[in-house]
């Protein structure tokens, strides 16, 4: 479903990669790993056309994403390093803006998919009204990830989604992860946990450190 | 699933949003009109209290401060949810980028706009204004603000992604303020002499008109470039 064509990225005039090209099937998960600073952010970056794409092509279902880029990000959920959760807002306030924003909330409420279900779900039961500044690093990153549980896109781009997450969170986001590929969607994660014995068909880009 | 996109939700999500977190830390709205407050207090303190001058000078006092007050919030429009990922959330989202800026903008002016409409009254007659003037201070004020958080949303959008944007953002953006300047103290001026205002009035209004339309294609492209 996303296929990238000769992707290269510069920074600072450093070469980070050059004429990268993977595909990414329906159903699959692929991770990307590398050292520190090897360009797996930047990736990201340049595949949600944050960053302007120098060279090469990126296709989504075989159509160009620059020429659509509405029907690609429609499919997309990212999570980046900044999560995009207000630590002034509480958790409730912070996922209704999300659902609000991104379609979801009349779908929501004609599914029965209750918010609070979810944030149980992550163990953030008693923490819906407090502001999420005042919660631990993993519980406002557990915050950012509730929209796993509420997102139908059929692409996830999570940037580092196990930073701060204890074992048990990592177990349950491992199951969502299933839940997504089983559903026919499919998972791009950088990260710098093992997960092959998880997934059997993990596919992994492994990027280097250029100097 | 069935996603449903609806752009008065949005709308009115993202000027909630804005809305409620200028509420939750109340200094943001206190503190533009506690400035506007001081600056105008000033003047007497600094010219003498002389009723004549006052009022001769009131027009451009007034509107200064307002432009200056206006800057005071400018900077914080884009810059929590920049810093905190959320822009990057908001222009993934696949409503256009237009109408996230308006509802912004539009948050921007009810927190710190509006109030300053609403008790420009009250600053009016610590510089002696008549009543005259006092009504054509309001009305241009009402039209002038929302045009203010526009441009001045421009420059937020440019300087977002800079550590320290603050002064360049004044720079950017206070000689851009100046039409509005001129035509607003005019205004004021000629209802002091009892003379009709209104062509100045609708010169203040077509310029908000074009900046309604064009400011937000620009905040956006703005927002594009400084979060890449």
């Amino acid at each position: 479903m996303l296929k990238v064509e000769n992707i290269t990225c510069i920074r600072q005039d450093r070469c980070l990669f050059e004429n990268l090209s993977f595909e990414l099937p329906q159903g699959s998960i692929m991770q990307i790993e590398g050292p520190n600073g090897a360009g797996k952010t930047s990736l990201f970056r340049i595949l949600s056309g944050f960053t302007r794409l120098e060279q090469g092509y990126r296709f989504w279902f075989d159509n160009n994403i620059a020429d659509d880029e509405d029907s690609f990000f429609s499919e997309l959920l990212y999570i980046g390093h900044k999560t995009g959760v207000n630590t002034q807002l509480n958790a409730i306030e912070n996922i209704q803006f999300w659902q609000e924003t991104h379609g979801y909330a009349q779908a929501c409420k004609n599914n029965l998919l209750d918010i609070y279900d979810v944030l149980a779900n992550l163990g953030l039961v008693g923490l819906e009204d407090i502001p999420v500044r005042m919660l631990s690093a993993g519980q406002q990153r557990r915050v950012a990830l509730a929209r796993l549980w509420i997102s139908d896109a059929k692409l996830w781009m999570l940037d580092e989604p196990f930073t701060a997450v204890d074992k048990k969170g990592v177990t349950l986001l491992q199951e969502q992860f299933k839940l997504q590929l089983n559903r026919g969607g499919s998972i791009l994660l950088t990260s710098h946990q093992d997960l092959t014995e998880h997934f059997d068909d993990l596919k992994v880009l492994s990027l280097e450190y250029r100097i | 699933m069935q996603r449903q996109y609806s752009y008065r939700q949005l709308f009115f999500s993202v000027y909630k949003k804005d809305v409620l977190l200028a509420f939750r830390q109340r200094s943001e709205i206190i503190n533009p009109l506690l400035f506007f407050l001081i600056v105008i207090s000033l003047f007497p303190l600094g010219i003498g209290p002389e009723p004549q001058l006052l009022t001769r000078m009131a027009p451009g006092i007034i509107w200064v401060a307002a432009l200056l007050s206006t800057m005071l919030g400018l900077d914080k429009i884009f810059r929590d949810d920049y810093q905190d990922g959320s822009l990057e959330q908001l222009l993934m989202s696949p409503y256009p980028t237009s109408l996230i800026v308006v509802a912004k903008i539009t948050a921007h002016w009810s927190v710190t706009g509006l109030p300053l409409v609403l008790f420009s009254p009250m600053f009016g007659l610590l510089l002696n204004l008549d009543a005259n003037s006092m009504q054509a201070a309001v009305v241009t004020l009402l039209i002038g603000t929302p045009l203010l958080s526009l441009i001045g949303a421009i420059g937020a959008g440019l300087t977002v992604g800079l550590q320290k944007g603050g002064i360049l953002l004044s720079l950017l953006v206070l000689p851009l303020y100046i039409p509005v300047l001129i035509f607003a103290t005019s205004a004021i001026d000629t209802s002091a002499m009892s003379l009709d205002y209104t062509a100045q009035l609708a010169i203040l209004g077509a310029m908000l008109a074009v900046g309604l339309v064009l400011a937000p294609f620009a905040v956006s492209s703005a927002l594009k470039v400084s979060i890449s």
